[in-house]
């Protein structure tokens, strides 16, 4: 891996800080009129989620992170571990609990996520934008009740819990924006 | 946004001629440029010569004035190497002029009453103006005299308020540092001027002894909603000790590996024949238009920003 210079520093770019992979969010010149150039620099780091803001003098460098975001299929999940396999090859990627993180609420088997690999071993995942899930519980509904446009909470089969309209029950498959957690429709068959 | 820059420059021209302030169109390219150790000059070859494209009119503007000019204003073109940013395009407006027998305070007054009028004629606004003196807003905010204060405890501020890399660096860049970091966004809206800046500072300014027996520059620096707008000086015109600066200058550009530069010998040799007392303030035109149209970066207010030139 090489290393970056403030100036290469773009939105995307994947940096070793302190010792853990970052993504540059935002990269921020800064220079008074006669004074010393430097940047204000916004990076998320990858194994936390957390952002900071640091500032670089102008000409300072990072080393690169061997970071890569790759579309995977899941598999299935052992209890210990999720499973991924990459489309071209089949091989196949175990990652933690903690790299799964949030996504888990959202895996349904075979389905394309991102997964980022930090020196290959997957550091996290992030779901499809959409996904179809079965609801696993749900209050009946009460028909009529549409009209005002209520709705109630479902829980889908992979644990995540997601606000209905009243007239879905037990059983219906609904699309999802994994994004907001959002009901979208139903999925249609 | 064509037309209110159009209406800008327009403003700006009207107001110097009912001034009587004569403009000027020095030239861009030359063979020689400023040794500031912060301004990079982009290198051109003309004549079989190196050369370089003007980072501010002011070397020639000063040899108009030591051969008795009067007043004069330049608005024109500049270029800085390397400065791009939301605020920074390397190609930039800069309005420079200059007050025969005034001071700094003379000129800060028409500074505000231009931008005043600016905002009046393009956007039938009033903006609030006001001064503030530097060392009182640094150390308002920071708790510490920036002129007296010794450099290890600047460094060990910066090291404290987040910034490690500055723990050894000069005086003028940890105070630039904590002043741009710290300080900026304490500034009131509207135009804030700040005067009285730190002797290390004083580029091409006089200095004197303030009222508290600190030597103090007499520079000043306008911010127009905390964005940096315009850079003058009550004028130094001891050839002498201007040599003394750009020697300084050189020599620190030597020690950090930077591009050497030369000095202007007919720069030089002006001021030897005479620079009428006089204060010189350069504004950032492209700034001024952010400003107007409340516009986030300097592309938008550009036809043709760096990325697309």
């Amino acid at each position: 891996m090489g290393n970056y210079s403030t100036n290469e520093f773009r939105s995307g770019l994947k940096v070793m800080l302190d010792g853990d992979p970052c993504s540059i969010l935002d990269n921020e010149f800064v220079k008074p009129g006669k004074g010393q150039a430097f940047n204000r620099v916004k990076l998320r780091n990858l194994k936390t989620g957390r952002v900071l803001e640091k500032t670089f003098k102008s000409g300072e460098s990072l080393e690169g992170a061997d970071v890569l975001d790759m579309d995977m299929q899941y598999l299935y999940e052992d209890g210990d571990f999720w499973y991924f396999m990459e489309p071209d090859t089949f091989e196949q990627h175990q990652a933690t609990e903690t790299a799964v993180g949030d996504a888990k609420l959202w895996l349904k088997e075979q389905d394309t996520c991102m997964v980022t690999l930090y020196n290959g071993s997957p550091l996290s995942v992030t779901p499809p934008i959409h996904v179809e899930l079965e609801i696993a519980e749900t209050d009946p509904g009460l028909r009529g009740d549409t009209a005002q446009g209520g709705s109630k909470p479902a829980r889908l089969v992979t644990g995540a819990t997601v606000k209905v309209p009243l007239f879905l029950d037990q059983g219906d498959v609904i699309k999802v924006d994994t994004r907001t957690a959002e009901y979208q429709g139903r999925a249609k068959d | 946004m064509l037309q209110m820059r159009a209406d800008l420059l327009a403003f700006l021209r009207t107001y110097f001629a009912e001034q009587s302030v004569m403009e000027v169109d020095p030239p861009l390219l030359a063979t020689t440029s400023v040794t500031d150790i912060n301004i990079e000059s982009i290198s051109a070859q003309a004549m079989g010569q190196s050369c370089f494209l003007q980072t501010s009119p002011e070397f020639f503007m000063k040899r108009l004035l030591a051969s008795g000019a009067g007043d004069i204003y330049c608005l024109g073109k500049v270029f800085r190497e390397a400065e791009q940013g939301s605020r920074h395009n390397p190609e930039f407006t800069l309005l420079e002029w200059y007050r025969l027998d005034w001071d700094e305070f003379q000129l800060i007054s028409e500074v505000e009453n231009l931008v005043i009028g600016a905002y009046q004629s393009i956007q039938n606004i009033q903006i609030p103006v006001s001064r503030i003196n530097y060392g009182d807003c640094f150390e308002q905010i920071l708790g510490i005299d920036p002129h007296r204060a010794k450099l290890s405890a600047l460094q060990s501020l910066a090291e404290e308020k987040g910034y490690p890399q500055w723990g050894s660096e000069t005086r003028a860049n940890c105070l630039d540092l904590l002043f741009t970091e710290l300080v900026e966004p304490h500034l009131s809206k509207g135009l804030v001027t700040v005067y009285d800046y730190p002797a290390c500072q004083s580029a091409l300014a006089q200095t004197y002894q303030d009222a508290k027996g600190r030597l103090v520059s007499r520079r000043f620096e306008c911010f127009l909603n905390g964005i940096e707008l315009a850079n003058g000086y009550f004028e130094l015109t001891d050839a002498e000790q201007q040599l003394q600066r750009f020697q300084q200058d050189i020599e620190q550009r030597q020690q950090t590996n930077r591009p050497a530069m030369s000095i202007d010998a007919k720069l030089d040799q002006a001021m030897r024949q005479g620079l009428p007392s006089c204060s010189g303030v350069a504004l950032g035109v492209d700034r001024l238009l952010m400003q107007l149209s409340d516009a986030q970066s300097i592309n938008e207010v550009l036809a043709f920003p760096w990325d697309r030139c």
